[in-house]
């Protein structure tokens, strides 16, 4: 049998600003080894009179930066743990972690492509991890990322993301905004829709890997879709967060 | 290690007491799949017992219906952290499907098997004695696709990864055979009040 994923107590190094209520904490390890993009680590807070409650946060960063990982946080109103890890937490402190786990929702390029992510809020968060892994690998793959946010202050890795893509002629990113697109915008202003999905496929040919995080109603609105357009559904990975929404 | 400046949200005793090590209380139903939901036609579903049984045995969905069904209410927790408390659930207890078929007694281990591939791995000594039921309805409603339906297997006292959503069918063996989850890190038993969440806790 594997042995046991153990806890280990890291050192947050920096803190960083993503987006509207989003921060990247990057956190040293001593114990680190290399994950596969998509996968996650577990968080423990541990209050002085014993009370301890624990979430998983997906790993932002690639494998390929060794001895650090990086989450990316979206703080939840009223939450109990990401608005300790956005506001409370601070350079220096230390956090207890073990990771990495889950080898479902994974991506390398050893699995080869046509690559399709579609992300949805923070969703993006292990979609970047798998993009990040593909530049540091220098790979040709041809992948898009089609990344749905409210608002372009919303936008995780904005920046970062421009310049991967402008790098890089396999890579493409296809923006939409669902609440306010910002002045001059003239590309998707809606949910990722079957137009959207269709007009990314036919880029992407034959035996495309689809990855799909986001919220539950995008997740199944998207998988749904991709599954009726003919995708087989065994090439469709998903990753969801939230309730039905219904 | 204590969590410099986290104090926590602390639950009254009444429902703290009710959180497996870990857990945080949600209201809400979240919805956790590891790839699309799949969508099989009622006149197309069957739930089949097999493998180490006298002669396997199915039944088509309006016969499922007719079987002796209870009302569960139970708690449940997601490996991913969540436990809802009070779940309220309508379906047949795997106790009344056992009763048409004859085991094997090398029978101790069940893979639960679903649409769309998914398997999970159970000891047979914990599904039977009312800890195992599938479910067709959840708080009165039929039970949507999301979260299973038409039809999920429920192992409250295990995490929910191992309440097979879509479930269509049981299969009996003398071994314990890792199902999907299983196979990729995560615990061959999945005990909340142990934190059995990964390979080797």
């Amino acid at each position: 049998m594997q042995p046991a994923v153990e806890w280990q107590i890291g050192t947050v190094t920096r803190i960083r600003t993503e987006a509207s209520q989003t921060k990247t904490l990057t956190v040293a390890l001593p114990n680190w080894v290399a994950h596969r993009p998509g996968q996650h680590y577990d968080v423990r807070l541990t209050a002085p009179d014993g009370y301890r409650t624990e979430r998983s946060y997906s790993i932002a960063s690639e494998p390929e930066r060794v001895g650090e990982i990086d989450f990316t946080v979206e703080q939840i109103d009223d939450g109990e743990v990401s608005p300790y890890l956005d506001d409370v937490l601070v350079t220096g402190d230390q956090l207890e972690v073990r990771g990495p786990i889950g080898g479902y929702f994974v991506w390398d390029v050893s699995l080869g492509g046509p690559l399709l992510l579609v992300g949805g809020g923070s969703g993006v968060v292990p979609l970047m991890a798998m993009l990040r892994h593909r530049a540091a690998q220098h790979s040709s793959i041809p992948a898009r990322l089609l990344y749905s946010s409210r608002s372009a202050d919303d936008v995780i890795y904005g920046a970062e993301l421009d310049t991967l893509a402008a790098a890089d002629d396999a890579l493409e990113v296809i923006l939409t905004f669902t609440r306010r697109a910002p002045p001059g915008w003239t590309g998707y202003q809606r949910r990722i829709d079957p137009a959207m999905l269709s007009d990314v496929l036919q880029q992407l040919g034959e035996g495309v890997r689809t990855y799909v995080c986001g919220p539950t109603l995008l997740v199944e609105a998207v998988s749904n879709a991709l599954v009726a357009m003919g995708q087989p559904a065994e090439r469709i990975r998903t990753e969801r967060f939230g309730p039905t929404g219904k | 290690m204590i969590s410099r400046g986290f104090l926590g949200r602390k639950r009254p005793a009444a429902v703290a007491n009710r959180l497996p090590p870990g857990q945080y209380l949600v209201t809400d139903f979240p919805v956790l799949s590891a790839g699309p939901t799949p969508h099989t036609p009622l006149d197309r579903w069957s739930f089949t017992l097999e493998g180490l049984v006298g002669a396997p045995v199915s039944w088509t969905w309006d016969e499922f219906l007719k079987l002796p069904s209870q009302v569960f209410t139970v708690d449940i927790s997601c490996v991913t952290k969540w436990t809802k408390l009070d779940t309220k659930w309508l379906g047949v207890s795997v106790d009344t499907l056992l009763q048409s078929v004859q085991l094997d007694p090398t029978a101790h281990y069940v893979t639960a098997f679903s649409d769309g591939g998914y398997t999970t791995n159970l000891p047979l000594a914990e599904m039977v004695n009312g800890q195992a039921f599938i479910a067709y309805q959840f708080d009165d409603k039929t039970l949507e696709p999301e979260h299973g339906g038409p039809a999920r297997l429920v192992v409250p006292h295990l995490y929910f990864w191992k309440s097979a959503k879509w479930v269509r069918g049981l299969r009996f063996a003398a071994r314990d055979e890792p199902g999907f989850w299983e196979s990729l890190g995560y615990n061959m038993h999945g005990d909340p009040w142990k934190e059995e969440r990964y390979t080797g806790d």
